[in-house]
């Protein structure tokens, strides 16, 4: 993926476009957060275990995710070079791999929870 | 995944006086790197509310204590920082700012956009009183 120009141009316009999705994604769960009347469990899950809601929760977590590893990647790309690069770069895509399937296993469970 | 041999590193940085647009420019990706992290924080907490009250209580309890507040304050001030410096990197990739006198404005703007929504956001909504110990 971190070969040829096409990918770096992808890369590079991809980097973008989740930068600019988080804007209004990351105000809408600040405000949200901020707005709910109390943060107990009730509260909290009766917010996110709407639909709408449980898919903006779930497109933030994936847009955060994919913005911090291309972020990642490139600060990768500047500073470290040789064996040491694959090696970060396969522990930070394992991580955000594993945070993306804790994200869906979470939105699956609040989305049942709010069904039943 | 090949590792990009072929492509250069960053030149090393000690070799260069410190400039006020490098400090801006450095802060974005020590900021971003902090929020990476704490992506995982959101993740971790939606698990937890997905879980039930009490692992949500233990959760809550966690985010309250003194050094993840701190976490939540470094967190909260990263994001407006990212933010601001964030839009001056796209008005960049658009081709607009690059004279040194422009970088060096938009590099203050940024960091005083910062601050005052940081501060915005402490006096002005619930964050602050969370973030200070309130119950």
């Amino acid at each position: 993926m971190s070969a040829g120009s096409s990918s770096a141009s992808r890369h590079w316009r991809n980097q973008r476009l989740t930068a600019l999705a988080l804007v209004p994604l990351t105000f809408w769960f600040l405000a949200a957060l901020l707005r709910q009347p109390a943060l107990d469990h009730a509260t909290v899950s009766g917010w996110l275990a709407r639909p709408l809601q449980a898919l903006l929760a779930t497109l933030f977590g994936a847009a955060l995710l994919w913005h911090s590893l291309q972020g990642i990647q490139v600060v990768l790309e500047d500073y470290v070079g040789g064996r040491l690069h694959t090696v970060w770069l396969t522990i930070a895509r394992l991580l955000h791999l594993f945070g993306a399937g804790a994200l869906g296993f979470a939105v699956i469970m609040l989305l049942r929870s709010g069904a039943a | 995944m090949r590792p990009p041999t072929a492509r250069p590193l960053s030149p090393h940085l000690q070799v260069y006086r410190l400039l006020f647009t490098m400090v801006v420019s450095m802060m974005h990706r020590v900021s971003g790197l902090f929020l990476s992290v704490c992506s995982f924080l959101y993740v971790g907490w939606l698990v937890a509310v997905s879980q039930g009250p009490d692992a949500f209580a233990r959760t809550t309890r966690f985010f309250s204590s003194l050094p993840m507040r701190i976490v939540l304050a470094l967190a909260l001030a990263a994001f407006w920082y990212h933010l601001f410096a964030g839009l001056r990197h796209l008005f960049w990739d658009s081709g607009i700012g690059f004279g040194k006198s422009t970088a060096r404005r938009s590099g203050a703007v940024v960091l005083a956009g910062a601050a005052l929504a940081f501060a915005a956001t402490l006096l002005l909504t619930p964050a602050g009183r969370f973030l200070a110990g309130a119950p």
